[in-house]
């Protein structure tokens, strides 16, 4: 349980007050609207179905506003440097940033569905009021006129007898605001599904900016001031006293005719800033657009990947950081993410590009038809963005796991760590690296164990060994490979990767590693980082909760997690 | 947009139509609206809707996920043949379904969402797009072929000649060669 509290507290602490405020602002608005005195003739034409559409209105404000903040990546990064200070676990709720907008996203869809029922009944109600199904008093009430000479304000939107609830809903800047951003909101949800946003991203991607209409029809939807309460009138009209004199209203001075005015719109108030601060962000996003990004180097790998060796001005990296790249030829609109394979000691900036679809594809080819030392196409760059690989040089003891692709990052780890020791960098709290690498097979990944030996070789003339210790795990293996071994069992070098450390075949047994590390560092805070897949990331996050110990005085296993 | 497979897109708006018809529709049933037999409707669309549309396709091309209790469905579905699998079907059926929606508040959304639906149907019926059944695959169970029974006609593999090691003075008596050192010592 205390393991858990370590890991996944303030995550937990921060749902439980999110849920908290959501839950107060219901139930607040709920009894404002049910409870208040202003709204007892409105509550006479609809019942309770007038709190219970305000209410979630008032969750509505409240999680729109919040929506947007999570997906500014820019302001996250800022925040991350600045949080410098408040220690890794703040800064560890930053990369759960994606979770938290699917979350709150998922209350507006609530809270939408809510509103919307409640207001169809509300519409239905106000209709059925003005043709007098519902009694003198309601009937009175909508009869009331928006009058000037006459000096009276409605109450009831509707107007006439032969409007309808679709015609009501259709007229009112309320009701066309609200059916346009529901729909919206719905085209929104159903095109970010895990299968479309895995397989067809453009679709979510474009599909996504409708948030454009969403929120401007958003900001307009109180601007008709649809909801009414009850003014205070000179004399004042006593409710209770003039419910039962429906004839004397405006004859006697106890009953002046009641007056009634719109609310005043409020979701513009809190859904400004946070608009604010998302054009701010991509407005930075197109400023670095437009800077000039020239090649310094452009190799093809092996295995149809490509490094591109980029230089732009101001341009300034940590380790483990993702770009995103936008190539105008290739496609004006899409930025894709990249995992910085170079350390921030040098002087440019490189990606390894993999060939996995449409845009990698063109990209590669452009670039294998480019003659002999040109320059590559215009590139705009996009970051860097941070990640939780900032973090590495801050634990004692670092074990870095990285699967398939998800090794990427740890290319820019690794060398930064070579540069740090060369440099005798006192910034470098690393005592130990456990570096674990799996894979399928070795395919696309030859300029990685390139880079392995190069830091072996080094690692090994300044009498390092200890540093550093790597093991891989080639898990597409079969017979063949199992004959290959045999046979050349005795060489000094690997076979596969040509390197001193031995591949070992099948998954690791992760209860061993741990075991291992743990023994190996008796009180150290080990600082476990992943890039790979999901179901890693919850088995290596279960053996870090289960290795931890409370004790200050035993080994402390803390888990990050990469995500793009 | 390269590899778009329509269908999933059109797909999941469905679902998505046919959950809101049917509330719109029991909203309007619960409430006795006006028009409330439009609502009844709704509530019957959208919940055949949701029947049909709930077995996902196979893709085209990549690994497909089933939702969760879906091979009943995808049975059901297949059975009907040609008139599920073809999505000009599809599409043309859900602008049908959709159509009575629009003549009351409580179903309208649900109307303008299945036919969107529809469209995105359209256009993946126009992409040459159709719907497969995701059948759990019945692998031969592996038999061992019938050479087995006969006596092997090859010696078994051995390592290659340089690592075979020969002790040079035991050359004619050797009744095999060593291929790895066999004494611990070496």
């Amino acid at each position: 349980m205390s393991n858990w509290i370590i890991n996944q507290g303030l995550s937990a602490f921060i749902l439980v007050v999110w849920m908290g405020i959501n839950i107060f602002l219901f139930v607040y608005f709920y009894l404002f609207y049910d409870l208040g005195p202003q709204f007892e003739y409105t509550r006479e034409l609809l019942g309770s179905a007038l709190p219970w559409a305000r209410a979630p209105a008032a969750v509505l404000n409240f999680n729109c506003m919040l929506i947007l903040l999570p997906v500014c990546r820019n302001l996250l990064s800022l925040l991350r440097g600045s949080f410098i200070c408040c220690g890794r676990t703040m800064r560890k709720q930053l990369d759960k940033n994606l979770t938290f907008h699917k979350l709150v996203a998922y209350m507006i869809a609530l809270m939408t569905a809510v509103h919307t029922i409640a207001h169809l009944l509300n519409a239905e109600w106000y209709t059925n009021s003005f043709q007098g199904r519902y009694g003198p008093l309601a009937t009175k009430l909508s009869m009331l006129g928006d009058s000037r000479e006459l000096n009276t304000t409605y109450l009831n939107p509707v107007r006439s007898n032969s409007t309808t609830p679709t015609i009501l809903v259709f007229t009112t800047i309320a009701g066309l605001t609200g059916v346009v951003i529901t729909l919206a909101l719905i085209l929104m949800i159903t095109s970010s599904m895990e299968v479309i946003r895995r397989s067809y991203f453009e679709v979510f991607w474009y599909t996504h900016h409708l948030f454009i209409v969403f929120f401007a029809g958003l900001v307009f939807h109180g601007a008709g001031r649809i909801v009414r309460s009850q003014q205070v009138t000179d004399p004042p009209h006593n409710n209770s006293l003039c419910e039962n004199q429906l004839e004397n209203w405006g004859e006697t001075a106890d009953c002046p005719v009641p007056q009634f005015a719109g609310g005043f719109p409020q979701t513009w108030m809190w859904v400004i800033g946070p608009m604010i601060i998302y054009l701010c962000e991509r407005l930075l996003r197109f400023i670095r657009y437009m800077q000039p990004v020239s090649y310094r180097k452009i190799v093809i790998r092996p295995s149809k990947v490509l490094e591109l060796q980029l230089v732009k001005p101001g341009f300034k990296m940590q380790v483990g950081q993702y770009v995103f790249l936008n190539c105008p030829a290739i496609s004006q609109l899409e930025w894709h993410p990249f995992t910085m394979t170079s350390a921030p000691e040098e002087d440019f900036f490189s990606v390894h590009i993999r060939l996995v679809g449409d845009w990698t594809e063109k990209l590669i080819k452009m670039v294998e038809n480019l003659p002999e030392g040109g320059q590559g196409p215009k590139m705009a760059v996009d970051g860097p963005f941070g990640t939780a690989s900032e973090d590495v040089f801050d634990y004692e003891v670092s074990m870095l796991v990285g699967a398939g692709i998800g090794v990427t990052p740890f290319a820019s780890i690794l060398k930064s760590i070579w540069y740090k020791f060369k440099d005798s960098d006192p910034k470098l709290r690393t005592k130990k690296i456990y570096f674990y690498w799996l894979c399928r097979e070795t395919y696309a990944f030859e300029w990685f164990a390139d880079l392995l030996q190069v830091l072996e070789k080094d690692m090994e003339e300044r009498g390092m060994r200890d540093f550093l210790t790597y093991k891989l795990y080639l898990t597409g293996w079969d017979q063949s490979h199992v004959n290959h071994a045999m046979v050349h069992f005795d060489k000094e070098t690997d076979i596969i990767t040509g390197l001193k450390q031995k591949t070992s075949y099948g998954r690791p047994n992760w209860d061993r590693e741990f075991e291992q590390v743990q023994q190996e560092n008796p009180s150290s805070v080990v600082g476990t980082f992943l890039c790979g897949p999901q179901a890693l990331a919850k088995d290596l996050e279960k053996k870090c909760v289960k290795y931890s110990d409370v004790d200050p005085r035993k080994t402390k296993f803390y888990f990050n997690k990469e995500n793009f | 947009m390269g590899k778009i497979e329509w269908a999933m897109w059109a797909n999941e708006q469905s679902l998505a139509a046919g959950l809101i018809y049917a509330t719109g529709g029991i909203v309007g049933v619960a409430g006795q609206f006006r028009g409330w037999q439009f609502a009844a409707f709704g509530i019957a669309a959208g919940v055949f809707v949701c029947l049909l549309e709930y077995p996902r396709s196979k893709r085209g091309k990549g690994t497909s996920v089933e939702r969760t209790g879906q091979y009943c469905f995808t049975v059901c579905v297949n059975a009907f043949g040609p008139l599920t699998r073809n999505y000009y079907v599809r599409a043309f059926l859900h602008a049908a379904l959709c159509v009575p929606g629009g003549f009351m508040l409580a179903t309208v959304l649900g109307c303008v969402c299945l036919g969107i639906a529809s469209l995105i149907y359209l256009s993946a019926a126009i992409h040459g797009e159709h719907w497969e059944p995701i059948l759990p695959r019945t692998e031969p169970p592996k038999r061992v072929g019938d050479s087995i029974k006969e006596p092997p006609q090859n010696p078994p593999p051995r390592p290659p000649p340089e690592l075979r090691r020969k002790k040079a003075d035991k050359l004619e008596t050797a009744a095999y060669d060593n291929p790895m050192s066999v004494t611990v010592n070496e």
